[in-house]
């Protein structure tokens, strides 16, 4: 029997055969993968998934690819950092980083959905793969094209970080920097979508590819003993981690794997510049309306998110809340990060800190509560959101007299 | 008024696999009506039973998003360009 029996519209209810598409006819709704519950609640188990390699394979039995892994082997598993001294600022006992910011192999979360994306491309034929991004996604499609030779097409806002553009270049791929936002570039892909026979992961697979975000919320779980916690913040961008993090944790409970159900309260992060999410949820909206981003949290600057409806009912119905930041608040929250856990996040990260923060104090989580902050990316990608707010080096002379002077007139002693 | 309509793949099975098509129209709410003459059934696939556009469809003229503009009421001069496009995922 197969492990995935097809596809089903989440607005609609109506089913297709598994293939290569995303939308439902009938109302444009997003499509998901049915798995097949039966074979699958057969052979997972707490045991099946600890005997498992230790990357986001040891889900296989719940990722929707048939055969086994081929591109990708080595994603996930990320740490869940018990964030002690953050912790202590924000008055909570039990707080934790899950840190993507050290994915495998290009420092985000996106390497989870794109090894499931072209691992599924593989089994449907395809030799060429695309993305629109704005720079996480680029990184990990290049790379996870280079390493399992595929052709590959990349679509990028032509005003990324330069870490994000040279991530891309270095793996070799075609990379093609549209003079326009996000938003922008994610309409002519889908324009140009069917034109060229590639397998666009966001597009085409995007159904396959969202799926691969389940296995940041089943790391939770399991990393956290086997119980889902009491609160998740997460950064949104299309809007799709939020959900699938709880559609992890839910599946987990589904198969009897979790003690004590699903507690957990989901909430979204988004910076003030691009905020359709949060504002939808936080006034009560029953639509979100785009924006036109002006942040400079670019890898979460998309003003019309394709999941955004999905993100606001899973808030909803988890029992959370939103908030979002301004750009001078999510770069304390990346220094704030950086200096108390030792963890470099980039500015969606910033942002996720930085509503944490606006959470607790809002007296949103009880402080022995467990509360996990989703850090999904790197920091050394988005050096520009922070090169003009941390000082400079002390240059002194390689001689004693030179670093007792600098010691005295910048009063470093005191500091140690 | 004429103007030019991108449909999108899910969508070109009402138009004959015809990709651009023409219609008649002042605004967009009556560009629907003149599809759905043209094109019997696509007028709903666009559209909810109020009229609205569906929450998971977007409608650009001359590449901005009508949600921008007037909405259902945003009006259409000849020759403009306009784009029918499903949602499609981020990041």
């Amino acid at each position: 029997m197969p492990k995935t029996l097809g596809m089903k519209c989440r607005e609609c209810g109506e089913e297709y055969p598994l293939a290569p598409i995303h939308v439902c006819e009938l109302c444009f709704g997003p499509l998901e993968v049915m798995l097949n519950w039966e074979e699958v609640s057969k052979k997972v188990s707490r045991k099946s998934i600890e005997a498992g390699p230790p990357s986001m394979w040891r889900y296989h039995d719940l990722i929707p690819v048939e055969g086994p892994p081929t591109v990708g082997l080595n994603v996930g598993f990320t740490p869940l950092v018990k964030a002690t001294n953050l912790g202590k600022l924000l008055g909570l006992n039990n707080l934790y980083i899950k840190n993507d910011a050290v994915n495998h192999p290009t420092l985000s979360f996106k390497d989870r959905v794109v090894a499931t994306a072209l691992t599924k491309a593989r089994e449907f034929g395809y030799d060429t793969v695309a993305c629109a991004s704005t720079g996480n996604l680029a990184n990990s499609v290049a790379a996870h094209a280079a390493e399992g030779g595929f052709k590959s097409y990349i679509f990028i806002p032509f005003d990324l970080e330069q870490g994000k553009i040279l991530g891309t270049l270095v793996y070799g791929t075609n990379l093609i920097s549209v003079n326009g936002n996000y938003d922008e570039v994610n309409r002519m892909c889908a324009e140009a979508g069917g034109k060229y026979g590639w397998a666009f992961v966001n597009i085409n697979l995007r159904p396959f590819y969202g799926d691969g975000s389940k296995t940041f919320g089943y790391e939770i779980a399991e990393q956290l003993g086997w119980r889902a916690p009491h609160h998740v913040v997460v950064p949104c961008a299309g809007g799709s981690l939020v959900s699938k993090i709880y559609k992890g944790f839910n599946e987990l409970d589904r198969l009897g794997l979790l003690d004590g159900g699903v507690p957990t309260k989901m909430y979204a992060a988004q910076a003030l510049g691009c905020s359709p999410i949060t504002t939808a949820i936080k006034n009560k909206a029953e639509i979100f309306k785009p924006q036109k981003p002006n942040t400079i949290a670019r890898s979460i600057a998309i003003g019309n998110p394709a999941d955004g409806h999905v993100a606001i009912d899973t808030v909803r119905k988890s029992g959370g809340w939103a908030e979002d930041v301004t750009d001078e608040e999510l770069i304390d929250g990346i220094k704030l990060l950086a200096s108390t856990e030792g963890i470099f996040t980039e500015t969606a990260g910033g942002v996720t800190v930085a509503v944490a923060r606006k959470l607790a104090a809002q007296g949103r989580f009880e402080k022995d509560e467990i509360v996990v902050l989703a850090i999904t990316g790197n920091g050394l990608k988005t050096q520009e959101a922070v090169a003009e707010h941390l000082g400079k080096p002390v240059l002194i002379q390689p001689n004693l007299t030179s670093l007792e002077q600098a010691l005295n007139t910048e009063r470093l002693l005191q500091s140690v | 008024m004429a103007v030019n309509v991108l449909i999108p793949t899910p969508l070109r099975k009402y138009t004959n696999d015809q990709e651009m098509v023409s219609a008649e129209a002042g605004n967009i709410a009556s560009m629907v009506t003149d599809l759905e003459r043209q094109f019997p059934g696509i007028g709903a696939r666009i559209t909810d039973e109020q009229g609205e556009v569906r929450r998971f469809v977007n409608v650009y003229v001359n590449e901005e998003d009508i949600r921008f503009l007037q909405g259902k009421d945003t009006e259409l001069t000849d020759g403009d360009n306009i784009s029918i496009v499903p949602a499609i995922a981020g990041g």
